[in-house]
Parts: C-alpha cells; sequence; structure tokens
C-alpha cells in the first residue's frame, strides 16, 4: 500500500515513459563516476588515527594553503559575476558587428589546456612582460603572489558565469522594463529592482560554478603562484607534493577536508538559490 | 487631461508605421484605437507613452503641454501592456507599490501612506485577498487587473492600456472590458486602449479611432463609424458585409441585376462604385417586385442563436451573400435549401469608384 501511495507522490504519467530506467542510470553513473573516487578517498583517509587526521589538516602550512585557495577563488569568482554579467549583456542586448565572434571567443578558456593559460599569463605578468613592466614600477607584483592566482582564475572562471547568465537575460522582457520605465522608474532603480532580482538565481549559478572551478584548479595556476609554501600554494597543488613524496594518508587527508568544505559552500549557494527562485516556482507546479 | 497628436511620422526602417497622424483626445473620454495588425495602432500607443521616439517633426500635447521630448519615467502615462509585464520576483502588492516607492525621496509618500495606497487600489480592482501572492499564481484577468493597479498607483495623467484583453479567453475578456468600462465611469481619467477586436472598441469606447497603413481613416463615436463609415475600409473592417460591384448613374443604382434608388448620387454621370450592406440590412422575400431585388438562392440556413444565419449565392454571379434575420422573421418565412427568393437591401452604402469612372458619357 505504502509503495503504492508514494509511487503516485513522485511519477506522473507522462507521454515518455523510461522513469525507472532513466533514474536507475543516473544513480549507478553517479555512483560509478562521482561517488566511488570519493568513497576510496575516505577509505584512504581512514587508515590514519583521528589525532594523526587532526595534526595533518591544521598543520600551519596546510591552514595557509586552505586560506588562499578559498580566498582567491572567491575574489576570483566575485569578480567574474560582476564582469561575467557585463559580458552577457552585452553580448544578448546589443546586436554588433563580430558579436558571434565574441560570443565563441567567451569559450576558449573552456577549451585552453589550463597550463597554456597559464604560461601565457605569467609571460605578461612577470617583470619585463607586456603588463608586467608597467605594473612593477608602480609597486604592484602581479606573478607569484596571490595576485596572480587569482588573475588565473578569473581566466579560467568567466565563461561559467557568462554561460550561466546569457540565458536568463535572454528571458528577460523588454516590457518589464518599459513598465518600470512608465511608473517613474530611473533607469539604475528599474536596473537595481527590476533586472538584477530576475536574473539573481542564475547569477548565483555562475558565481557558483566560477568559485567550485577555482577551487579545483591547478595547472594555470602552479605556472604564475611561485608556489611558496604558507604564501602562494594552493590546496590542489600541497595534495600533489604530498602525493609526490608518497605520502598518501596526508594527501587524502588535506583532500577529504577539501572536499567537504566545497560541499558545504556550494550546499550554501544552493540554498540561496533555493530561497531567491523560491517565489518564481509557486503556481508553477 | 486632453492628449494631442499633431503630424507624427514613425519608420521602423523602410516600414512606415505612422504616416503624418493627427489626432486629438479630449479629457476623461475612453477611446479606442481599432485596426488590423500592422496598422499603427500600438505604435501610435507607444509614442504616446514615450516607449517609441517618433521621427523628429511634429508634437505630442498632454493639455498644451509639449511632452515629445520627454523620456517615458518623466511623461506619468500608466501604461498596460497585452501580457501584463508584471514583476514575476515581487508580490501583487509590491508589483502595485512599485512606482510610488520608486519616486524620489522628496515625493515618496511614507510606508503607511504607500500601504494604504495599494490596499485601496487591490480593493478598487476586487483583488485584495491576493496581496502576498505572486504573479504566477493568478489567472489572466487576474494579472491584468493588477497591471492595471499597478499603473494607476502613480496616478497618470493618462491611461494607455495595449490590447489590455488580447492574450485572455473570450468569456473572461467580455466581463474584464466591462468592468474596465464600469471602472472609468468611477475614475474618469482620459483612457486610450488598442485592440483589433471591432466588437471591444464598439461596445467599450466614447469614441473609435480606426487606423489603417498608418494612418487614421475615421474618428467618431460607436455609433457614427458604424453606421456612417466614411470610406469602404472603415465599412469592411467594422464587421460582416457584403459586398457588390454596382453601376451609379442619375440617382439610381444597377447592382446584381436590381435596379435600385440611390439618391446621393442624383445628377452624377455614370460610374463604378461598390456596394456595402451589413447582413441584417437585408430582407428576404418571395416574389420579386420590378427588378427592385435581387435574385439569390438560398444555399444553407442556420437557425441557432438569437438570430438567424442564411447562406445565399447570387443567381447573375453566383457570388456568396449572407443575411441574418431575426427569429420571427425566419419562422414566418420557412426558407429551404435550394429555392430561389429575392433579397431587398434596407441601407446600401455606394461609393463611387472615381478612379474608375465609366468612359460612357453622362445621359441627363
Amino acid at each position: 500500500m505504502k509503495v503504492g501511495h508514494m509511487k503516485i507522490a513522485f511519477r506522473r504519467p507522462s507521454v515518455l515513459p523510461g522513469f525507472g530506467v532513466t533514474l536507475g542510470f543516473t544513480l549507478f553513473y553517479l555512483s560509478l563516476i562521482v561517488l566511488l573516487p570519493l568513497m576510496a578517498l575516505a577509505m584512504r583517509t581512514s587508515d590514519l588515527t583521528w589525532s594523526a587526521f587532526v595534526e595533518i589538516v591544521t598543520a600551519p602550512r596546510v591552514v595557509a594553503a586552505f586560506r588562499l585557495s578559498f580566498g582567491t577563488s572567491l575574489v576570483a569568482a566575485t569578480i567574474n559575476t560582476v564582469f561575467g554579467f557585463i559580458v552577457a549583456w552585452v553580448l544578448v542586448r546589443y546586436p554588433f558587428p563580430g558579436r558571434r565572434l565574441v560570443d565563441a571567443m567567451v569559450d576558449l578558456p573552456f577549451a585552453m589546456p589550463t597550463a597554456v593559460s597559464g604560461i601565457a599569463l605569467t609571460t605578461l605578468f612577470v617583470g619585463n612582460g607586456w603588463i608586467g613592466r608597467w605594473l612593477e614600477p608602480l609597486g604592484i607584483q602581479v606573478a607569484f603572489t596571490w595576485l596572480g592566482i587569482v588573475m588565473a582564475l578569473i581566466l579560467i572562471g568567466l565563461p561559467f558565469v557568462v554561460r550561466a547568465v546569457q540565458p536568463a537575460l535572454e528571458d528577460l522582457e523588454i516590457e518589464m522594463e518599459e513598465a518600470a520605465a512608465s511608473l517613474g522608474a530611473r533607469r539604475s532603480q528599474t536596473f537595481v529592482r527590476v533586472i538584477l532580482p530576475s536574473v539573481a538565481p542564475a547569477l548565483l549559478t555562475g558565481f557558483a560554478m566560477a568559485f567550485a572551478r577555482s577551487l579545483g584548479e591547478y595547472g594555470s595556476v602552479i605556472f604564475i603562484a611561485g608556489n611558496l609554501p604558507m604564501k602562494t600554494e594552493i590546496v590542489p597543488l600541497l595534495i600533489v607534493s604530498n602525493l609526490e613524496q608518497y605520502n598518501y594518508p596526508g594527501a587524502t587527508a588535506i583532500a577529504l577536508v577539501m572536499l567537504l568544505t566545497s560541499f558545504v559552500f556550494l550546499l550554501f549557494i544552493n540554498g540561496l538559490q533555493w530561497w531567491t527562485r523560491r517565489h518564481r516556482m509557486k503556481g508553477i507546479s | 487631461m486632453s492628449i494631442s497628436v499633431r503630424n507624427i511620422n514613425k519608420r521602423f526602417g523602410s516600414f512606415q508605421a505612422l504616416n503624418d497622424v493627427s489626432l486629438d483626445i479630449p479629457s476623461g473620454e475612453l477611446v479606442a484605437l481599432l485596426g488590423p495588425s500592422g496598422s499603427g495602432k500600438t505604435t501610435l500607443l507607444r509614442v504616446i507613452a514615450g516607449l517609441e521616439s517618433p521621427l523628429p517633426g511634429g508634437s505630442i500635447l498632454f493639455q498644451d503641454e509639449e511632452v515629445k521630448e520627454r523620456s517615458a519615467h518623466d511623461r506619468q502615462v500608466g501604461f498596460v501592456f497585452q501580457h501584463y509585464a508584471l514583476f514575476h520576483h515581487m508580490s501583487v502588492f509590491e508589483n502595485v507599490a512599485f512606482g510610488l516607492r520608486v519616486q524620489p525621496r522628496g515625493i515618496r509618500p511614507s510606508r503607511k501612506e504607500i500601504s494604504d495606497r495599494v490596499r485601496s487600489l487591490l480593493a478598487l480592482v476586487q483583488l485584495e485577498a491576493f496581496a502576498n501572492h505572486y504573479p504566477r499564481q493568478l489567472s489572466g484577468g487576474q494579472r491584468q487587473r493588477i497591471a492595471l493597479a499597478r499603473a494607476l498607483a502613480v496616478e497618470p495623467t493618462v491611461l494607455l492600456l495595449d490590447e489590455p484583453f488580447g492574450a485572455l479567453d473570450a468569456k473572461v475578456r467580455i466581463e474584464l472590458r466591462r468592468w474596465l468600462r464600469r471602472l472609468h465611469d468611477e475614475i474618469h481619467i482620459t483612457s486610450v486602449f488598442v485592440t483589433h477586436d471591432q466588437e471591444e472598441a464598439l461596445e467599450v469606447s466614447d469614441r473609435v479611432v480606426v487606423m489603417n497603413h498608418g494612418r487614421v481613416e475615421q474618428v467618431g463615436t460607436p455609433e457614427e463609424v458604424y453606421n456612417h463609415p466614411a470610406n469602404p475600409f472603415v465599412y469592411h473592417f467594422l464587421g460582416a458585409v457584403n459586398h457588390f460591384a454596382a453601376r451609379v448613374e442619375n440617382g439610381r443604382a444597377f447592382v446584381a441585376g436590381a435596379e435600385l434608388p440611390a439618391p446621393e448620387f442624383a445628377g452624377r454621370a455614370a460610374a463604378a462604385a461598390v456596394g456595402y450592406v451589413r447582413p441584417h440590412e437585408i430582407e428576404i422575400i418571395r416574389q420579386s417586385g420590378e427588378g427592385a431585388a435581387i435574385p439569390a438562392l438560398v444555399r444553407m440556413t442556420n437557425g441557432a442563436g438569437p438570430m438567424a444565419r442564411i447562406d445565399l449565392e447570387r443567381i447573375e454571379d453566383g457570388e456568396a451573400i449572407e443575411v441574418v434575420l431575426s427569429r420571427e422573421r425566419f419562422e414566418e418565412l420557412e426558407l429551404r435549401a435550394g429555392e430561389t427568393v429575392y433579397l431587398v437591401p434596407r441601407r446600401l452604402r455606394l461609393f463611387a469608384d472615381d478612379a474608375q469612372s465609366l468612359a460612357q458619357p453622362a445621359t441627363v
């Protein structure tokens, strides 16, 4: 009886059957691709005693790396959210010659090997690079500092924001803006009160994806970061160097903390998204 | 507040949407802009609202005050969109309050005043109970009423409605337009609404502006435009019509084998003309009276509804004719498909086709 009732609750009759098959496949696939490796990670960590685990993850070098990774990722994702929005706005709102080309260029960071972007950025920002030679006299050093890491993360995170926000902006009814104008709203008011809240969920998605990607980024960062322990050493690099020293328990312990923290972060952002979307979803179901 | 439009032109690429349009809308009236799609009616409304900028030249006056150079947010117009354009992320209350909340600090009402004003507007549109709902939870008719309340919140000088009932189903549409008429009788704000539905325009408005090809064809009360259409386009557009190729000569009209009086053409030379008769302005008789009737063949009768509809075919050229009769007359006649009857137009409206005047000289 109970089972039959459950079925009615979430299985609605539909034109395309196959709920059972597709759900089964989804669960199996996700287990195989995502859960299994994570399980292995947790298993390896369980070789450690609790005190050994705590000792590893609270070592000053590890804490500094965590702070750097999360800090730079947050800064980069925030900057990307602002400028990604502007890029998406321009691409959606204004038909200009070469728009398709610019649109395609947005995806380049997706396609480029990250090491290539890292090397390219380093060449630009070192003391005698094209940009570095102008910044260095001003006392701004980008390459081999946390600023360089942020630069690399901005580069690889931008497409996530643009691609997340673009469809939301395309769906925005121009009439809503006209209605706001006819009600006496100035442009800034229309933007803050009408446009921004309408695309907020998409902006949050873009932010979350750019942030998650930045946390895990390795290839482009290691070239520009300089990788000084305590200063410019990111968590993924720390994990790799632990592995290279055959310190598997150390590497997995750090990785596990990284994983859990990211998970909490993403859960929080998802919650925020749910909260902003809540109203519009009412009434649709 | 009256609205005057003077010599306004608007072009989209090579398409002339408004062609030297001039129009006066008296204060406090409810006016319909009526026309087929592409006639420029919506463009004219948007130009008045400031949502579209016309070509240089001409002027738009609100009570003798030039507003052409003012942007939409300075014109104090209420605008209602066909698809409501409500703010999805705001509650009904916040939607209505929007226009008040964005006012500059100096003139913005207090929180309490805003709340009172919104409540009274929601009462006006009979949706007090929905203040905390979101637009997606409302039906189309309810959304349009909220859109109207939102537009009225800023106490606009004029109210402009772009096909306000266009997205609603037939029954709701009729209810809502009657409700709008009653509302207008209460608040008397100068209102202009766009529609392509002649029935809607004739039923609701004080005055109808018929538009076609970016021009105003006729302005008048519903009775005037319906009973005295200025030209064939207006005649055609306002309801079902039968048309006949005709010839007028010296006060007589020759239509489909019948000779009818046409006093308005007395003393005129022979000319080609087009005759128009509305379906309910034709009498059906069994006996022809001296060539004054048009012989026709009954093809189909339909007695459902308050009026009976009869489809006929002219014997002369096989052209279709539609006639509408009262039930009593229909039952009295007992028409059968296939029988021959005679049609007498009670009101035949003739428009001489001057371009095609017959070569034949007048025989007066």
